[in-house]
């Protein structure tokens, strides 16, 4: 049954919606599924060739799910999700779905299981357009360590759209997805978000599975939303936030109804701004436009307090030895003998060797080999032992900070999007495009990044808002706030 | 002139937890299943899986630290132990390293009527590895229906002197082992899997030598055989002046020898580092008590029990308390009445040989405790004699039925009544008038064919006491 020939040429098109206002149409039947599918499935035709965001568009599974989508609408059994076409980063598994991680090493790979958070979002109806790019296993910030293509940035086709998960905020960017998933593991959600003009939503550490996850860095990996608005993160948060049987580090926290927090006044929240990210030779337009939404907030009624996190300088160093250890021993298990690519060799080791070495690209065998190195006998103690230390004082510093404050708000990032190739052959200068993200990873809080202005250029520059651990709700209240304060985020790039 | 030396063994035991499923996923950890038909995509180490640990692997574990009287952490935690190979899916196994569930226990074992008590440095669980077949042709195979089942690893101290010694440690863990009923004890099946770290150093030294760790010794047979040539190689060694080298080596049990595996420097760098996938292992003291009060009585405990209330001997002790069915077996006959030590006699001779001979476990005796005790007290009674009870003991074992029925049904109810015996022995007499001549000239060898034929007369039943002293009366 399809009421599309009763719906005229739309003022707006259907892909440039969000999940609430799709919601509604959808629950009204103004529109199908179907409908909603084919819209963005043109506008994919349309940009996807520019802008590389998909490893994979799954066009047949989005086919059967919009159709199953419309039976569930017809008979009034619709989830949160029923209907909604979504991205998912190419790090979560989706059964009888090739999940690739944009690495060599698993461009075959389809998983026979289903990861927690995708099987909720199927729980609860949605539509899933396709797999989206990223730095390989995760590892990067510009999507340029994709063994398969470099996604770009749909604002500025010459530049990135920043990582790891490049794909995903640039198909919500470019409208080749209502919403996406992401993966979190120094930035990887807030970052490009920040640098695609879209939120992005970090959650606490054990609030959402890890489940199906491919593990690059498994006490910092968090998956979260990347969204239009802030209301889509705080439904997309309600779906997916919420204990695991199957992942033990999922912690067994009660989720309240996030999309309640949208729209309380942030009148007395306090507000914190860490001197450590406001700092001297700071690129000029974001210093800007952070200050002026830090005012924009204290206008409604929020209290800006300067606070410090004094062990800001050695977040970036801990984090490179820390993720690296653990990706190190989480991708021992790309050998070639039970899944994934295998190259030939003379003997085991040999084949062992020559596996890795053709499968992993440059960036993750510079990880891999930093965290063998970490995790040796003789270094283990000045390396690894010495970051899990400095890892608890960062965790202390905010703490600390949080006995004053109910929020940091900070830059996203410390530029706003490079150009393809700018850093590519700089690993040092790349690991510092996370430099005001990273910390949030290492102490475990939630933060999220979204639009608060753009630069001469035209590209987008990202506000950070950071949190108490499980605290999700207030972050989401502050964002919210800011955004219908501002009309940031209705911008859209023009393709 | 040849120095006299002195062994020093510690011995690290694998034992497979007895759980239902896997360590940290639900597959099941039946035996023999066709190759990779009990996994999924966790113990295959698939991207993006999770362990979640199984309670119950836990719980034998506090229990095994418990019976072996160690210190039970109230926060322990999983590292990962990296290295590559076929059999280990994730390249890592899920072990303990700093922080192990049980420290600082012992066990005492009995040498020669000498106790020595053999300290316990600690218990951990880990996960086990899968298994690689090699069939010949250019490949080979990967078993994963062992990955990820639970083990328990057992790490002595240094405190074993002799190869007997580390034999008799290994039954006793096995014997405690079988008690919790947290490990089969199986080692051909490899449910129990012992390594040994060895050295010798010159009696009286306080300093230990280099050691050699021994691995591969998969039988009860070769514990002693192993430590036993590794020794004599070491002291071989170092009486022709040369230096025993830290290495690995295996025993290879068809050549009765130790091979070099691999040496000190060739040694794996394990990374040792915390386990981010799986949190710290909390375990509440209320838990703890909880499980100690659910233990069973142990061998010890038992044995000494034994000997001191049933006043058995210590030997006797020793074999009825080695497992633990044999041991309830004796306590149920016992408390049917039956005397400690005449069970215990019946048990190790008569019952023990029926069910070794059929290779049958005792849990599975036709013969229930009760109706032994039954038996010994017809014997006790008089109302059998003890070559008779023989017979009914046959007839039990092959029907389990019991002894009561038997005797009446064959009528093999002694005959105490010396008024028929005299009248048989009568009767004997006048049919052997040549012999009884005999035996009155001092012939008195004599008295046991008498007595044949007074039983075979008498159907076997005539109660052998009365019978001599009736027939020695009428020979006078
Ligand atoms: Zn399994």
């Amino acid at each position: 049954m399809h009421i599309t020939s009763a719906f005229p040429e739309p003022i707006v098109k259907l892909n440039e919606l969000s999940i609430a206002e799709l919601r509604r149409l959808l629950d009204n039947r103004e529109v199908s599924a179907q409908d909603v599918l084919n819209d963005i499935m043109g506008r994919i035709d349309a940009v996807e060739d520019r802008v590389g965001a998909y490893v994979t568009v799954t066009r047949d599974a989005a086919r059967a799910m919009a159709e199953r989508a419309d039976s569930a609408l017809a008979a009034r059994r619709a989830g949160l999700l029923t209907g909604i076409p979504l991205a998912i980063k190419d790090n979560i598994c989706t059964m009888g779905i090739r999940t690739t991680c944009s690495s060599k090493i698993l461009y075959n790979f389809v998983p026979p299981y289903e990861s927690s958070v995708t099987s909720r979002f199927a729980e609860h109806g949605y539509v899933l357009t396709g797999k989206t790019n990223l730095d390989e296993f995760a590892m990067g910030s510009s999507t340029e360590n994709s063994a398969f293509q470099t996604t770009r940035n749909p604002w500025n086709l010459e530049c990135v759209p920043g990582g790891s998960s490049g794909g995903s905020a640039a198909a919500v960017a470019a409208n080749e997805c209502i919403a996406a998933l992401g993966s979190d593991t120094g930035g990887s959600i807030r970052q490009p978000a920040a640098l695609c003009g879209v939120v992005g939503l970090k959650p606490t550490y054990g609030r959402v599975s890890r489940y199906g996850l491919v593990a690059f860095a498994s006490s910092l990996d968090q998956i979260g939303p990347i969204t239009k608005n802030v209301t889509d993160a705080a439904l997309m948060l309600n779906v997916i936030a919420g204990h695991d049987p199957l992942d033990s580090t999922s912690a067994p926290v009660e989720v309240p109804d996030y999309a309640s927090f949208l729209g309380k006044e942030v009148r007395g929240l306090r507000i914190g701004i860490p001197k450590e990210y406001f700092i001297d030779g700071m690129h000029q337009e974001i210093d800007h436009s952070v200050r002026s939404a830090i005012r924009q907030l204290e206008s409604l009624g929020a209290v800006p307090v300067e606070v410090s996190l004094p062990h800001t300088a050695y977040a970036v160093a801990t984090y490179y030895i820390l993720a690296t250890s653990e990706a190190s021993s989480n991708l021992a298990r790309y050998d070639g003998v039970k899944y994934g690519f295998r190259a030939k060799g003379k003997d085991l080791v040999d084949m062992y060797m020559q596996t890795r070495a053709e499968g992993f690209g440059p960036e993750v065998k510079r990880r891999i080999m930093l965290g063998t190195y970490a995790l040796s006998a003789g270094y283990y103690d000045a390396y690894y032992k010495k970051g899990q230390q400095v890892r608890t004082l960062i965790k202390q510093d905010f703490d600390k900070v949080f006995e004053d404050v109910d929020v940091i708000a900070t830059p996203t990032t410390p530029s706003p999007a490079f150009r393809v190739g700018e850093k590519a052959t700089d690993p040092l200068e790349m690991y510092l495009s996370d430099i005001f993200t990273i910390s949030v990873n290492l102490a475990g809080v939630p933060a999220i990044s979204l639009p608060c202005g753009f630069t001469g250029g035209n590209l987008p520059i990202g506000l950070q808002i950071i949190g108490r651990s499980f605290d999700e709700a207030t972050i989401l209240q502050a964002a919210y706030a800011f955004e219908q304060s501002t009309s940031w985020h209705t911008r859209r790039p023009l393709l | 002139m040849r120095r006299n030396y002195e062994a020093v063994i510690g011995l690290e035991v694998h034992a497979q937890m007895r759980t239902n499923t896997k360590i940290f996923c639900g597959c099941p950890t039946t035996f023999g299943a066709k190759p990779n038909t009990q996994t999924c995509p966790v113990c295959t180490g698939l991207p993006g899986v999770l362990p979640v640990l199984n309670r119950k692997a836990l719980e034998f574990t506090v229990k095994t630290g418990l019976a072996m009287n160690c210190r039970i952490s109230p926060y322990s935690r999983f590292a990962r132990k990296n290295y590559f190979y076929p059999d280990l899916p994730k390249g890592y196994q899920i072990s303990q390293y700093e922080l192990p569930v049980c420290e600082g226990g012992w066990v005492d074992i009995s040498v020669d009527g000498e106790t020595r008590r053999i300290g316990i440095t600690r218990i951990h669980m880990e996960e086990d590895a899968g298994k690689n077949i090699h069939e010949g042709g250019s490949y080979s195979y990967v078993d994963l229906n062992r990955a990820c089942t639970p083990l328990m690893e057992i790490v002595s101290e240094p405190d074993i002197r002799s190869p007997k010694d580390a034999a008799q440690y290994m039954r006793k863990l096995r014997t405690i082992l079988r008690y919790l009923g947290v490990c089969d004890g199986n080692m051909e099946e490899g449910s129990l899997r012992c390594d040994a770290n060895i050295s010798i150093r010159p009696v009286g030294q306080k300093e230990y030598g280099t050691r050699t760790e021994l691995k591969n010794i998969n039988s009860f047979r070769f514990v002693e055989k192993a430590i036993e040539y590794e020794i004599a190689r070491q002291i071989r060694i170092v009486d022709e002046g040369g230096t025993v080298v830290q290495e690995t080596r295996l025993w290879d049990s068809a050549a009765g020898v130790t091979q070099s595996m691999r040496s000190k420097e060739e040694a794996h760098d394990y990374r040792y580092f915390p386990d981010p996938d799986l949190t710290p292992i909390v375990v509440q003291q209320s838990w703890v008590d909880e499980i100690r009060a659910s233990l069973p009585e142990l061998p010890d405990a038992k044995q000494a029990r034994y000997t001191s209330s049933f006043r058995l001997p210590e030997a006797d002790a020793d074999q009825l308390t080695a497992e633990q069915a044999v041991a309830l077996w004796f306590e149920a006959a016992v408390a049917a009445g039956a005397p400690p030590k005449a069970v215990a006699n019946w048990m190790m001779t008569e019952l023990m040989k029926h069910l070794n001979d059929e290779n049958r476990p005792i849990e599975e005796c036709p013969v229930q405790p009760a109706r032994l005790a039954g038996l010994i007290a017809l014997i006790e009674q008089g109302i059998i004699s003890g070559k008779i009870a023989k017979t009914v003991f046959e007839e039990m074992y092959a029907t389990g039925r019991d002894a009561d029925s038997i005797v009446k049904e064959k009528g093999l109810v002694q005959i105490s009544d010396s008024g028929a015996i005299e009248q048989a022995v009568d009767d004997i007499l006048a049919k052997h008038p040549g012999e009884v001549a005999r035996y009155r000239e001092g012939d008195e060898k004599l008295l046991g064919f008498f007595v044949g034929q007074l039983m075979r007369a008498m159907k076997g039943k005539a109660n052998p006491q009365l019978a001599n002293e009736l027939l020695k009366k009428k020979l006078v």
